[in-house]
């Protein structure tokens, strides 16, 4: 590999732009997807496996995200909120990726529009899901 | 894409010869994957209960137990390509390397253990 020169000027980076709500859901898609294939998919097989393993096992996950009276705790509601908003903005995100492969959506006010409609979707969605295990 | 034989361009190959196989697997598993996991926002949300005999029933019923292999296949190969793309923009040099292999282990070991998992307590003998 080449030797750097770390003294060589570099060209203008994210810095010099004005941030924008298209930055904002695409440096979101990868922080929400580098964070479910990691973290997501580390407690998703834990729970899998615990499912296989027995009931002990399986307490032994549960113990981690519930109190003793039988509700999530602290932990709980940070990673169950956090993984469902995640995977939604993710989802909205990728669906958005998907129109503009097609070469749709890149005029400035419907781009804006649509990636402001992810956050919207995503927010709304997570709140919807969460509503309805609280009502259960 | 100045080079190869006509019919090479038309395959899309270039000089690695994958052409667009990353870009457009990535694309597939990604319809793949909003079904899958909208399968799995529904049935855990639908779930009568979370204890462990509800939730091993459930995951011992082949309605259940046939997507969730299927969500680890796609959802893993998935983040097996994104990631790739996260570690190609910010690792170089040896340390890209090592990162790489360390993922296909992530991956294929978490995949592995998943994969198990779902089919033993799938065939653990009460019936479907």
């Amino acid at each position: 590999m080449a030797s750097r020169n770390p003294a060589r000027p570099l060209s203008p980076h994210l810095q010099v732009y004005k941030w924008g709500p298209h930055m904002l859901v695409s440096i979101l898609h990868r922080a929400t997807g580098s964070g479910m294939a990691t973290v997501g998919s580390l407690l998703l097989v834990w729970w899998l496996a615990a499912i296989a393993s027995g009931d002990q096992a399986y307490a032994t996950f549960v113990d981690v995200f519930t109190t003793d009276a039988g509700g999530l705790n602290i932990l709980g509601y940070v990673i169950g909120i956090g993984l469902t908003w995640s995977l939604l903005q993710h989802m909205m995100t990728g669906i958005r990726h998907l129109v503009m492969d097609t070469g749709a959506g890149f005029e400035l006010k419907r781009n804006r529009m649509g990636a402001r409609a992810t956050i919207l979707a995503s927010t709304l969605l997570t709140v919807a899901f969460w509503l309805y295990m609280g009502m259960k | 894409m100045g080079s190869g034989t006509p019919v090479g361009r038309v395959r899309g190959l270039g000089s690695a010869k994958h052409g667009t196989q990353h870009w457009w697997q990535q694309r597939l598993t990604a319809g793949a994957n909003i079904f899958l996991m909208a399968w799995l926002m529904v049935a855990v949300a639908r779930m009568p209960a979370y204890d462990y005999a509800s939730v091993h029933l459930w995951l011992q019923s082949s309605w259940a137990a046939i997507p969730m292999a299927l969500l680890i296949l796609s959802v893993f190969y998935h983040f097996r390509l994104g990631l790739q793309v996260v570690i190609e923009d910010y690792m170089h040099g040896e340390s890209r390397v090592v990162t790489m292999i360390l993922l296909n282990l992530f991956t294929f070991t978490l995949g592995g253990i998943a994969l198990f998992a779902i089919l033993k307590v799938a065939f653990s003998g009460a019936p479907a």
